[in-house]
């Protein structure tokens, strides 16, 4: 087990880059045009958000955070099956995964 | 040694992010992301949650990727014109990454966080196991159903269902 006993970084500098990462997640679901790559991009925000998680509980003392981070990739699991299942379905009806030419409830 | 390790992985997670996101071709999206996810596995490491990085490099580059892949693979979509952006979508990536700046800034100099914790031990499996079956038994029976659930979802949603005429 690495124990960083004389690691100098602090929890600022990993919430830091956790929010950095959740930003260039969220960029991703703003810029991109393709249904995948921008559900990528959501799991990318998730991911920032378990490493926070996981960086407050190691300077917390506690497990909690942790424990937490367990059940976001149990539901993260399930969001992607459901999720990538919704994808197929939808390149049936319409054979396009671009989201501008996704716009029939615009009309 | 920590610090430097803690360098390198946080710029592969962070490199790795970028290229997913500006990646054309959505197959080398999904290989970033794998080389992004070790990294935040990494960050795991050093954190201290060794159990976590080995999940999440199962359940994540296991099989969500995987899972990606087969999709990407199977619907076969050509790389999408590459259209100029709105002028909506400019300015709220501005305004987002310009708010991110403040965050990141503020941060650093106002923020008290706690400092880092004295000599606790790593958490160990039974630690884990200690809690997820005391304190947090009720969440995991609510995650085991919500699993269930999707499941059933995802057999429901790739089901083509026939449709009868004479439905009385």
């Amino acid at each position: 087990m690495i124990t960083p006993v004389l690691a100098t970084i602090g929890l600022n500098t990993y919430v830091a880059v956790s929010a950095v990462l959740f930003a260039i997640g969220f960029f991703g679901v703003l810029l991109r045009k393709n249904t995948l790559v921008v559900y990528m991009c959501l799991e990318l925000m998730l991911i920032a958000s378990t490493l926070a998680l996981a960086a407050f509980s190691h300077f917390n003392g506690t497990l909690d955070g942790n424990v937490f981070v367990f059940f976001i990739l149990t539901i993260a699991a399930a969001e992607v099956a459901v999720g990538l299942a919704i994808i197929v379905a939808l390149f049936r009806q319409r054979h396009t995964v671009q989201v501008e030419e996704l716009n029939q409830l615009k009309h | 040694m920590a610090d430097l390790l803690f360098y390198t992985f946080a710029f592969l997670t962070l490199a790795c992010a970028v290229l997913v996101v500006v990646n054309k071709d959505a197959v080398n999206a999904a290989m970033f992301l794998i080389v992004s996810l070790v990294g935040v596995a990494g960050l795991f490491v050093l954190l201290d949650a060794a159990l976590l990085a080995f999940v999440l490099l199962l359940v994540y580059a296991g099989a969500v990727v995987a899972l990606f892949l087969f999709i990407i693979m199977l619907l076969d979509t050509t790389p999408g014109s590459l259209k100029p952006f709105k002028a909506a979508t400019i300015a709220a990536s501005a305004l987002g990454g310009a708010l991110l700046a403040l965050g990141v800034v503020s941060l650093y100099q106002r923020a008290v966080l706690p400092s880092p914790a004295v000599a606790t031990t790593a958490p160990t499996l039974k630690a884990y196991a200690q809690q997820l079956f005391t304190t947090y038994l009720l969440p995991v029976q609510v995650v085991g159903f919500l699993l269930l659930i999707a499941m059933l979802g995802v057999i429901v949603l790739s089901k083509k269902f026939e449709v009868k005429e004479d439905a009385s």
